[in-house]
């Protein structure tokens, strides 16, 4: 009984319910898009919304903002396509991992501004936006790097299918599966919880509130560095201006989830549910017949009505003092 | 003001405070209520306005403006030219008409990421307006009504449905963007009526564009209804303790709905004047304004926390960064280093006093 | 007393061993701009014994705990834990030495289940670094059970009622194998029954051999769980050790420390015309059923415990909440306010508890602060005339006697008694005809202490109705000509001013009568 209240009252599941009923809408119009391979290729269209959201997630938490990914993800992208095409014997992999390690190290700076500095967020994260992809186009000149200069190992390795998935869409899975494990179960993860829920008792807990919202930073950036290569990769070129923007739609992704801007509340399943809201939209739209154009606005009505559900069901009731109400409402309550 | 006389600390201050109590005299001389302390003459203020004025941050954005005045002068001999400078502003007096709405929104605590979004509906609407044969003054009515009816769905989410502004205004920007892409697709408006142009292009005497003059008038409008009126001390309360601010009497949703409203229409100006300026309409029109926009507000100092700021620095702020964009463009210097320059303009100035503050403090703790 | 010999470092002594001194506190002192929060204070907790720490509000005991948690850092004395000195420089710290606090509020973490509040900071980890589920379960559990707790360690804290809370907030304690356990002020939310059982448990910490601090009002509670008492005043230490030698009489005497009457001058005042009048002003979860008249002149004392509805009340006077029930006529005549807007045009204003958040605006200089409640009068079609503007400040701070360097400077960087004086000023600008004035000396020092309470007084004389909320005895029975007493958001008693005593009041605060007189008028 309490464990359905729980789940009645569960923004995962709430969510959930929703995204099925919007599945069911569009099958109504378009069977062929419920059909599993269909959905799986939409998994994998979302996949790069989805790790970018969960970044952002961890940063949302602890009630900061990173507005600095999508051009973290630009910024490491190209470096890795010009290191790729400058020195295709470099091992994949190991580009792979360094454009992670370079994603993390520019949400470094950011937590660094953040925790030691004591700038607020938004300012920081919009400051390093700029940065981030102007480096970009210092790095490249403004040139684009092609699809013929980069290797060919580089750019399939997202595409080979493993279980009739592509590496993409696992490497979504597998971020996903870490997140949940970390945010769940790791002592950093659960100080993110702690420091967004309530910072002064996060103190007296003997948590180091700076340093958690630093490492959230450098998740964030770490997810973006990732997302970098993937982007690249996938859409086989390499840009100043790729993924202009994205960094509202993560946000949005988030917000849709259920993660609150005034931090504490949120969770992994709750970003993934919000991009793959996000992604289905997006891609039914043409199947129904309804131009993408309008997905946009469609997309924004849909976070307004999400912040009002999620900020009606935050609001606190006054503190209850009368006695014969508190004890009765805790009897209705048990 | 009357001078007090020192021995009746209380009488002449209740006497005006409450002359309209009559007949609620002391009750008598020989009644002191506490000793009366030594009178202290306390005085408006410590620093003479010159001094303030040279420690504050508009005189460092003045100082910088002036070093990328030189520098470009230096660096290009094209740059002294009058017209040339009159073309330097258009690159900014659209965003910094919006940017001096947005100032009063950020020092009231909250933000408005929509104007961009509010800049595409608004240009589209007045697109499709033209399209359908409307003449000028009804194609530019639509475009105002537009920014500001944006504005205000803005200003009744946050006061009325409670919304935080930064979520909700992510909403409405892709809300209103979206419908400007639904309503236009790939297509373009590229027909607007005669005279219209005029907006974006014109001027009002030799080198002095339309803009420009916009521009200027509603900076000293803004400046006066943010340092000499009480709204504009009401917006600081606002901001820097909205709870103390309500407790005052303070109307503060009522203020801030507004605020939000005006600024919607600072955005439907902007989009009179781009529109105007590019003849034609597409629903990217103004992409990635709204950060640029922040960011003028807050290099302006701003402070994204609410109740700090002036309207001098923002317009100082639009300056510095029209002045580095043109003398960068003079030397072909793409405008994305420009972009550079600012983000870690935003980020040191801001950053520097509280590594100076740090700094010193530290060097106080160790020299004891 | 004495016991020179050092005590071993051991854990948990035994409860018998009563001069085992576990935490000593020497000559703490503790400086903040302006305030002198404690100077030379003394404390000494024992094993296996309750310390009750009895003070008015103000006197201190916060700024102790925080010292004692690591919070802040003593400017002056030292800490000793069994007998070795000890330095803390973060709650961390703190809490590995085995001191843990239970906050009034109860700060904990809302959204994360009743394990993970008890386990915050410090859970039982893996090999490989994760957060050992299954253990960190079945440790709260049992710790739960050994507080007989009607909730399992899955259960989210959002969903627990406030004594719960308390009973999370203890076993949290537990789990850091605390020796001394602050509980500070831990049954002010709590209905008798939640008291009892937290009792309980308080009986069996000590019988385990830790040490307790316990910082209550309540007269009733202290003697019957505490076994020694320590009196702070003004951030002194006035008075310390067993209950069982003194008495209530003896300890109120160290509290308030000084005759009554002298230090709060009430002027004597013959009430005038009928201003305000409140007829069963009710809400549906903070007060219920006030009704009193206040006449021109008139001081009324508002006295309750820390949540007794007082302030709730007066905020929906002034508009700040709305009330479900009940009229308000001033000057006789029938108002609705429905803001603070409304309340100020009705004459009445409310000069709110916390400074910091409701009363001023910390970052603006003190000009700006003084004329916020009344822009329109020093401004002229929305134009603000500075030099109305400073007329207007100047002529409160000379009132007032304020004391700061400029009128230009924020309200921030001054004294709390000077930013009182501020608050006040703002409201006073208003030219009100009522003035509620909510715990006025709260965190003010002994000098601005008077200035306001004689101030207050003159106010009263010049025909001002004056509502004044305070926790603290002898401003109550010193500046009130009656007195409303309030326990649980319900008005207990009206007295008058004659022959009231500090006794009459606590216990009608406490609920501990055996009869409830009606409430007169």
């Amino acid at each position: 009984m309490t464990l359905l209240n729980r789940l009645l009252k569960s923004r995962e599941a709430l969510l959930s319910v929703a995204g099925t009923a919007l599945l069911g809408l569009i099958a109504l119009r378009a069977p062929g898009f419920v059909a599993p391979g269909n959905l799986a290729s939409v998994f994998t269209d979302t996949a790069i919304l989805i790790i970018l959201a969960i970044g952002q997630t961890a940063v949302i938490l602890t009630r900061s903002i990173d507005l600095s990914v999508a051009a973290n993800l630009a910024l490491t992208g190209m470096a890795g396509a010009m290191l790729n095409a400058a020195h295709p014997e470099i091992p994949v992999p190991l580009l792979v991992l360094a454009s992670a390690a370079m994603g993390m190290a520019l949400g470094a700076v950011n937590g660094l501004l953040v925790w030691k500095v004591g700038l607020p967020s938004i300012v920081v994260t919009l400051g390093t936006l700029t940065i981030f992809r102007g480096s970009a186009f210092v790095l490249s000149g403004g040139e684009w790097v092609n699809t013929f200069q980069m290797s060919p190992a580089y750019l399939a390795l997202p595409r080979e299918t493993l279980l009739g998935l592509p590496m993409l869409a696992w490497l979504a899975v597998a971020v996903i599966g870490l997140a949940a494990l970390g945010f769940a179960r790791s002592p950093v993860g659960r100080a993110l919880y702690a420091v967004g829920g309530n910072p002064v008792a996060a103190v007296y807990a003997g948590i180091d509130a700076g340093r958690t919202v630093f490492r959230a930073f450098c998740v964030s950036g770490l997810l973006a560095g990732l997302c970098g290569y993937l982007w690249v990769s996938r859409f086989a070129v390499a840009y100043v201006d790729i993924a202009a923007g994205f960094e509202l739609d993560v946000i949005a992704a988030c917000v849709i989830g259920g993660v609150s801007i005034s931090g504490g509340v949120g969770s992994v399943a709750g970003a993934v549910l919000g991009a793959l809201f996000l992604g289905v939209i997006k891609n039914a739209l043409p199947v129904v017949g309804v131009s993408p154009f309008w997905q946009m606005s469609i997309s924004g009505a849909i976070i307004i009505a999400a912040v009002l559900l999620n900020t009606r069901a935050e609001r606190r009731k006054g503190r209850i003092i009368l006695r014969h109400r508190a004890t009765t409402g805790q009897e209705a309550g048990a | 003001m009357t001078m007090l006389t020192p021995n009746a600390p209380f009488s002449t201050g209740q006497n005006r405070a409450g002359q309209d109590r009559a007949g609620q005299n002391r009750s008598g001389p020989d009644r002191a209520p506490s000793p009366t302390p030594p009178m202290r003459r306390i005085p408006d203020r410590t620093d003479a306005p010159l001094t303030a004025l040279l420690k504050s941050w508009e005189a460092l954005l003045l100082l910088l403006a002036a070093a990328i005045f030189t520098a470009n002068s230096f660096a290009s001999p094209y740059f002294l030219d009058v017209w040339n400078l009159s073309d330097a502003t258009f690159n900014f007096t659209e965003k910094a008409i919006v940017a001096l709405a947005l100032a009063f929104v950020i020092l009231a605590g909250e933000i408005d990421i929509s104007v961009a979004g509010i800049i595409a509906l608004s240009s589209t609407l007045m697109g499709a307006t033209a399209a359908a044969g409307q003449p000028m003054p009804v194609v530019v009515g639509v475009g105002l009504l537009t920014g500001l009816a944006c504005g205000a769905v803005n200003g009744l989410l946050v006061t009325g449905l409670e919304l935080p502004s930064i979520v909700a205004t992510i909403g409405t920007m892709s809300l209103f963007r979206g419908l400007a892409y639904g309503i236009l697709g790939d297509g373009a408006y590229t027909r607007y009526p005669e005279g219209f142009a005029y907006f974006g292009q014109g001027y009002v005497w030799e080198w002095l564009s339309f803009e420009v003059t916009v521009f200027l008038g509603l900076a000293l409008l803004a400046g006066f209804l943010l340092h000499r009126t009480s709204l504009g001390r009401a917006v600081r309360a606002i901001g820097h303790n909205p709870t103390a601010a309500a407790f005052s009497g303070l109307k503060v949703r009522r203020i801030k709905f507004w605020l939000f409203a005006a600024t919607g229409l600072a955005a439907g100006v902007a989009s009179v004047m781009l529109t105007s300026r590019l003849g034609s309409t597409r629903p990217s029109i103004a992409t990635g304004w709204e950060l640029e926009i922040v960011t003028m507000v807050v290099l302006g100092g701003v402070a994204i926390t609410g109740g700090v700021g002036t309207i001098p620095g923002v317009v100082l702020a639009a300056l510095v960064m029209g002045l580095l964009t043109f003398g960068l463009g003079l030397l072909n210097v793409s405008g994305i280093i420009m972009s550079i320059v600012v983000g870690v303009m935003l980020i040191a100035v801001i950053a520097l006093p509280v590594l100076a503050r740090k700094l010193s403090n530290r060097m106080r703790r160790t020299t004891p | 007393m004495t016991t020179p010999t050092p005590v071993p470092p051991a854990r948990a002594q035994h409860a018998s061993a009563q001069d085992t001194r576990l935490l000593e506190m020497r000559g703490i002192t503790k400086l903040f701009p302006g305030v002198r929060a404690l100077s030379d204070v003394n404390l000494t907790l024992r094993a296996g014994r309750v310390t009750a720490l009895i003070g008015e509000n103000g006197a201190g005991k916060s700024t102790l705990v925080k010292t004692m948690t690591g919070i802040y850092r003593p400017d002056g004395g030292d800490i000793r834990i069994d007998g070795a000195p000890v330095v803390f420089t973060a709650p961390a710290m703190a809490e590995s030495a085995g001191i843990t606090a239970i906050h009034q509020e109860t700060v904990l973490f809302d959204e994360l289940s009743v394990a993970e509040n008890i386990f915050a900071g410090h859970a039982p980890t893996t090999r490989f670094g994760l957060i050992d589920r299954k253990a960190m379960l079945a440790r709260a559990g049992a710790l739960l059970r050994t507080l007989d707790a009607p909730f399992g360690p899955h259960t989210r804290l959002k969903d627990l009622s406030i004594g719960q809370r308390h009973l999370v907030a203890v076993a949290r304690a537990l789990s850091v194998e605390a020796r001394v356990i602050i509980m500070d002020e831990p049954t002010a939310a709590l209905s008798q029954k939640e008291a009892d059982e937290l009792f309980a448990i308080v009986e069996r910490l000590k019988a385990q051999g830790r040490a307790i601090l316990f910082i209550s009002h309540k007269f009733e509670e202290v003697f019957r769980i505490a076994d020694d008492y320590a009196v702070f005043r003004d951030g002194r230490s006035v008075g310390a050790g067993a209950l069982a030698d003194t008495d209530q009489a003896e300890i109120v005497r160290l509290m308030v420390g000084r005759p009554v009457e002298q230090t709060f001058p009430k002027l004597a005042v013959t009430p005038g015309e009928l201003v305000l009048e409140v007829e069963d002003y009710a809400h549906p979860t903070e007060f219920d059923g006030v009704s009193f008249q206040l006449r021109r002149g008139e001081i009324l004392g508002l006295y309750g415990l820390v949540g007794a509805g007082r302030s709730e009340f007066c905020q929906s006077l002034f508009g700040i909440t709305r009330p479900s029930r009940g009229r308000l006529r001033i000057k006789g005549r029938d108002t609705v306010i429905r803001s603070p807007g409304d309340a100020i045009r009705a004459g009445l204003v409310y000069v709110p508890e916390e400074r910091g958040r409701h009363g001023a605006v910390l970052a603006m200089p003190i000009v700006d602060n003084m004329t916020l409640a009344t822009l329109p009068e020093v401004s002229r079609y929305g134009v603000i005339s500075r030099a109305r503007e400073f007329a207007l400040a100047r002529r409160y701070a000379e009132r007032l006697d304020l004391r700061a360097a400029s009128l230009s400077q924020p309200v921030g960087t001054l004294s709390g008694g000077n930013q009182q004086k501020i608050v006040i000023s703002k409201w006073l600008a208003t030219q009100p005809d009522i003035i509620i004035l909510d715990e006025p000396s709260k965190g003010i020092d002994i000098g601005s202490k008077a200035a306001v309470h004689g101030f207050i007084s003159e106010l009263a004389a010049q025909g001002l109705a004056v509502i004044m909320i305070s926790s603290e005895l002898p401003e109550i029975l010193g500046m009130s000509d009656r007195v409303l007493v309030m326990r649980e958001g319900r008005p207990i008693h009206l007295y008058d001013r004659a022959g009231l005593t500090a006794e009459t009041l606590v216990r009608a605060a406490t609920g501990n009568t055996d009869s409830h007189p009606e409430l007169a008028a």
